[in-house]
């Protein structure tokens, strides 16, 4: 072949290659536009004056005069920074103690053996086919019933554990071999000592993820903290987003929840890119070899 | 440290909870393993060998009898108290720790007056890396590592303690061909150099003969014979252990002995006094046949291979108990590659004889003095 052939084929090949990324790199533009679209919005209404937003028969997309009033006001209509502080304590305690319970479970339904384990974990499994709302009130009952309403421990005790996470986490604990555990009996280490030197670090991407979605459903919970307290002392943000909502001129006041929104979901974006490389780690970890 | 296995056994409840009768995995082990020496332990798969070494290693415990570690009795002791070490045949490294974090890493529960120092544990992992020749690698994980690297890295976890006593369970099956080579005499110069009682676990007899001082043969939870490799391979007590040891496997005929005379087919083929009469099952090394035109056993000729060391005959028999014999013979033989038929005369020393009912060795000229 001459030498002019060769060159030209490989021009082709370039030219298709080029074409072939532009169409891909177009494509995930629109979805990232698409995406980054709901969040655009809220920055954008959360920077509109109150006046200027209800003044709007149709939204615009952009604004020319943006103010951090509705910042201003999330924060003194009602005492966002209290709330803020609840949350953290809430999630905080809820995400822990869970971790606590749901690995010392999956431990036990892992590697222990005891009469009864299979039975008690299929009817463990089986109690997650009750919704939740069906739960609910009789938790509201039992809480009231012990005097817990407007406290942490009412809040928390409801979410302290988790079938399917135990579930989740019990089947990666029963991936790791057997003889680890073997090697690591015949060198004097306790089942305590085995968990959390050998199983943890082995199981981290499972504890991570599970650790975010917990972040994320406790930052997030709605119902049960608007059910269980109704002193604002005790409020969550989520539940102070709604009293913003309701705190406007004879209207909703929108902008101002927007702002409220865009500080709430502030700290979840943060710790989300942060763990997002944890993750990555994990995968890569944990991906190339069983 | 010498260690010594009385009448060691173990019994399971059955898997199938219809039969009351438990399975014996191992059943009344009695044997005294000298101080320094390495230890084959072989037998097909599900013999009790591998039962045996986590009883000596602690990991589980025997129904009855007892082990000894020089004087002192460990049957009832956890396996971290006894001083073994024990390499498993996945290796078991922990996957999320680097090398030395993984060979410091049995250093790490040590209690009281034995607990070391960060230094002191750093240093003895070096050493025990040094001694496995993988000193380079400290700062790698397990899955950046060759097989043959990680079977090292397992070898130096457990030694790195100063065991008493080193288990090895099937050591090599996980290595390519090759790598097995070379790593069991890699096994057997560690073992020289740190002069630790060895107890390894193998289903290859391969393995077993070339780096054992001695070799325990075992067949569904009962020991079969223990001796030196040579003397198993030359003396086998049983039908089971002559057909486990040799590659090719041991040739078996159907035979009589009459009159102090082995009949294959109808044709006396060896002189063996001092057997009574009656039917036997005569066992013959593949290189127990010399091909001679007037060689008493006439077989059936197959095929010659030509291997360059040696030569192959492989041939049939009317009583033989499989399909072909192999037969292994010098190069220099000239066999006759158009003849449809090949005669052998047999050496007496590679052929043995077996009772056809109990697989029992039936000896004959010089064992039972006659000439």
């Amino acid at each position: 072949m001459e030498r002019e052939d060769f060159d030209r084929i490989e021009q082709a090949a370039r030219r298709r290659e080029r074409i072939r990324s532009a169409v891909t790199y177009v494509l995930l533009a629109l979805w990232a536009l698409i995406v980054l679209f709901p969040f655009y919005w809220m920055i954008l209404t959360s920077v509109k004056s109150y006046s200027a937003y209800n003044a709007e028969y149709v939204p615009r997309l952009f604004t020319l005069a943006p103010t951090m009033q509705n910042y201003a006001d999330a924060f003194t209509a009602v005492p966002l920074g209290r709330y803020f502080l609840n949350t953290a304590v809430f999630t905080v305690l809820t995400t822990g103690l869970m971790l606590l319970v749901i690995v010392l479970a999956a431990y036990a339904f892992a590697r222990l053996s005891f009469p009864g384990k299979d039975a008690t974990f299929t009817f463990l499994l089986s109690l997650m086919m009750i919704p939740n709302e069906l739960v609910i009130i009789t938790n509201f009952v039992t809480i009231t019933d012990w005097g817990l309403r407007n406290t942490f421990l009412g809040l928390i005790l409801p979410s302290v554990t988790s079938v399917f996470y135990i579930y989740l986490l019990k089947e990666n604990f029963e991936q790791i071999p057997e003889e680890l555990y073997k090697a690591a009996k015949v060198d004097g280490t306790s089942d305590f000592k085995y968990l959390w030197k050998v199983m943890l670090p082995i199981c981290s991407p499972t504890i991570v993820t599970i650790t975010i979605l917990k972040v994320i459903e406790c930052w997030n919970s709605y119902v049960w903290p608007r059910l269980i307290t109704d002193e604002p002392t005790r409020f969550l943000v989520s539940n102070g987003i709604q009293e913003i909502r309701e705190n406007g001129f004879g209207r909703e006041n929108i902008p101002a929840m927007m702002a409220a929104v865009v500080v709430v979901s502030f700290p979840l974006i943060v710790l989300f890119l942060l763990f997002h490389k944890k993750i990555m780690e994990g995968v890569s970890r944990g991906g190339t070899k069983g | 440290m010498k260690i010594v296995l009385q009448e060691l056994t173990k019994r399971y409840p059955n898997q199938n909870k219809k039969i009351k009768e438990d399975v014996v995995a191992v059943d009344h082990f009695t044997f005294e393993i000298p101080d320094g020496k390495l230890i084959g332990l072989l037998g097909p798969s599900g013999c009790g060998k591998s039962t045996t070494l986590n009883m000596i290693c602690g990991l589980e415990k025997p129904t009855s009898g007892r082990i000894f570690f020089g004087e002192d009795d460990v049957t009832d002791l956890p396996p971290e108290n006894r001083g073994v070490g024990m390499v498993f045949q996945s290796y078991a490294l922990y996957p999320h720790l680097t090398v030395e974090q993984n060979i410091m890493f049995p250093l790490e529960n040590f209690k009281g007056k034995d607990k070391l120092t960060r230094e002191q544990m750093k240093e003895r992992a070096k050493k025990a890396a040094d001694l496995v020749q993988i000193g380079e690698l400290l700062e790698r994980r397990p899955k950046e590592l060759s097989g043959g690297q990680q079977q090292r890295v397992a070898i130096a976890r457990a030694l790195v303690k100063e065991p008493r006593v080193l288990l090895l369970d099937e050591p090599l099956s996980n290595l390519d061909a090759r790598l097995r080579l070379q790593t069991r005499e890699e096994i057997r110069r560690i073992q020289r150099e740190t002069g630790v009682t060895t107890v390894f676990v193998t289903h290859d007899q391969e393995e077993a003969m070339s780096i054992s001082d001695w070799i325990i043969v075992m067949k569904q939870g009962v020991v079969q014979q223990i001796g030196w490799p040579q003397e198993v391979y030359d003396k086998p007590v049983n039908l089971f252990v002559a057909s486990f040891l040799g590659t090719p496997p041991i040739n078996v005929f159907r035979a009589r002995a009459e009159g102090g005379k082995l009949y294959i087919g109808g044709a006396a083929v060896l002189d063996v006094p001092g057997v009574p009469d009656g039917d036997v099952t005569a066992a013959i090394r593949p290189e127990g046949f010399i091909p001679c035109e007037d060689g008493p056993l006439v077989c059936g000729r197959r095929a010659v291979e030509t291997m360059g060391r040696d030569t192959s005959v492989v041939a049939t028999h009317p009583d033989f108990v499989r399909e072909e014999i192999r037969t292994i013979v010098p190069s220099g033989t000239r066999v006759d590659a158009y003849a449809p038929t090949v005669s052998f005369a047999l050496r007496p020393e590679k052929t043995h004889l077996f009772d056809p009912e109990t697989g029992e060795r039936i000896p004959f000229g010089e064992e039972t003095g006659h000439e």
